[in-house]
């Protein structure tokens, strides 16, 4: 195992809000095959929201210093370098300070002056790395020794991995992407792709990957969320797809929210399922599907998995 | 320039009679289309110069001129070339039926998107449309 994988063996976790609420089979399942596979998590004591998109779209300053407090307690009170969010949003929130803290005084400033004011250390650019769950697993653990593990093999699934738009944009915000053999790529992401093929399962060519999941429309325009979803779902049916995984709790919740509105209001009915990759990875290490959160999800997948023997 | 109503009939419409290549192109000047009816809403003249072969590559770039893009768009453009070039490297190749189906939802989110984006430009920073409009609010 390489450096980087030893780094990543026991991280500070930063679950984030969607992964205590709509997000929980997410939360379940990363912690269940984080043990399974034998990596170690610490939740970040006292989390905050990372700014989400409403503070953002406010004061981008005050969405640098909340994700700032994050880091800053990983760091400078439990003694981290590594933070883990498996959120997109927050996962992009915290590379965005990191990248703002690195590269603008006046964000410095803020955050200092905040920081300050709420009694605690200011964060310092460089003094974490925030990773996304897919980079945990596929550095930590890697698609040779996840094979191993394997005891109930993915076949049989036809997978198109859904990665949604924050995971990789903007991307100068994530300068450890686009770096040739191993990293990851923001124009064509795999690390999903590489975990799940190591699990067993079939990738189909998927052109919608990063597509926008109309996630920022939702209460605004709730038809164009609606219809765009709908087209993400139809094009993975027609890439010959029975499952499209997600490592987004938006982008997840939407997918499944908007495939039931879908047939309400516009009457098309679709029929693929929709599951967390670490539901499905939880299900090739052996882990049932309770474990792993199935019974939380919208989207009924148990009668596929049962017929697939994967519950 | 047909409206985007027009274009969003257009897009809907399943299948074609046209040979495979011939299909490619039409789905692929829809795109170009819906995007230079995004860069006129803008007060610009649509431009027909082309970017790595594409005018459907120049258009998105004029779009997004000096709007701190987030991207979701141009990636869909990026998807739809390289589907077009797909078919025209091997319009014979037993993909190009399925290639033809993924270019037509390629062309329909580009259409959703942008076509969100003119109804609702103040969505924050997730939308890339919306920033010169929060910089003009916070001015």
């Amino acid at each position: 195992m390489n450096d980087q994988g030893k780094k990543y063996q026991k991280v500070a976790y930063y679950p984030g809000c969607a992964l205590e609420g709509t997000g929980h089979a997410y939360n379940r399942s990363t912690k269940a095959v984080g043990k399974a596979l034998g990596l170690e998590l610490e939740e970040v004591k006292n989390w905050n929201c990372c700014g989400a998109m409403e503070v953002k779209n406010i004061d981008p300053k005050v969405q640098t210093y909340l994700s700032s407090r994050v880091m800053s307690i990983a760091a400078n009170e439990m003694g981290y370098d590594v933070v883990m969010a498996p959120c997109n949003g927050c996962y992009h929130n915290l590379k965005k300070a990191e990248y703002d803290l690195k590269n603008d005084e006046a964000s410095r400033q803020v955050v200092d002056r905040i920081s300050t004011k709420a009694g605690h250390e200011t964060y310092q650019s460089g003094q974490v790395e925030t990773i996304h769950a897919l980079d945990w697993i596929k550095h930590g653990i890697g698609e040779e020794a996840l094979k191993a593990k394997v005891t109930n093999s993915l076949s049989g699934l036809k997978i198109a991995n859904y990665y949604g738009c924050m995971y990789t944009r903007p991307r100068h915000i994530f300068p450890e992407k686009d770096q040739g053999a191993g990293t990851e790529s923001t124009s064509q992401p795999h690390f999903m792709d590489d975990l799940l093929e190591a699990a067993g399962a079939t990738n189909v060519d998927f052109p919608l990957k990063t597509a926008c999941c109309g996630g920022a429309h939702t209460l605004s325009d709730s038809d164009m969320s609606t219809k765009l979803v709908l087209n993400i779902i139809q094009a993975a049916e027609k890439s010959g797809a029975n499952v499209i995984a997600t490592e987004c709790p938006t982008c997840h919740s939407g997918l499944e929210m908007h495939q039931i509105r879908a047939e309400r209001k516009f009457g098309v009915k679709t029929s693929v399922k929709i599951l967390y990759f670490t539901q499905l990875l939880g299900l090739a290490l052996g882990l049932s599907p309770r474990k792993v959160g199935v019974q939380e999800n919208v989207s009924d997948s148990f009668p596929l998995l049962k017929e697939l023997k994967l519950a | 320039m047909r409206s985007l109503a027009e274009l969003g009939t257009l897009i809907e419409r399943e299948g074609s009679d046209k040979a495979a290549l011939a299909h490619a192109g039409e789905l692929l000047q829809l795109g170009e289309e819906v995007l230079a009816n995004w860069v006129a809403a803008k007060k610009k003249a649509p431009t027909f110069a082309e970017r790595e072969g594409f005018r459907l590559l120049a258009l998105h770039r004029q779009g997004a001129k000096s709007a701190p893009s987030f991207n979701a768009c141009r990636e869909t453009c990026r998807e739809l070339a390289y589907h077009y070039n797909l078919i025209l490297l091997d319009p014979n190749h037993p993909d190009t039926e399925k290639r033809l189906i993924l270019m037509r939802h390629l062309t329909r989110h580009l259409y959703y998107f942008v076509s969100g984006k003119m109804q609702n430009e103040q969505l924050g920073e997730f939308c890339c449309s919306s920033r010169p409009l929060r910089l003009n609010d916070a001015s």
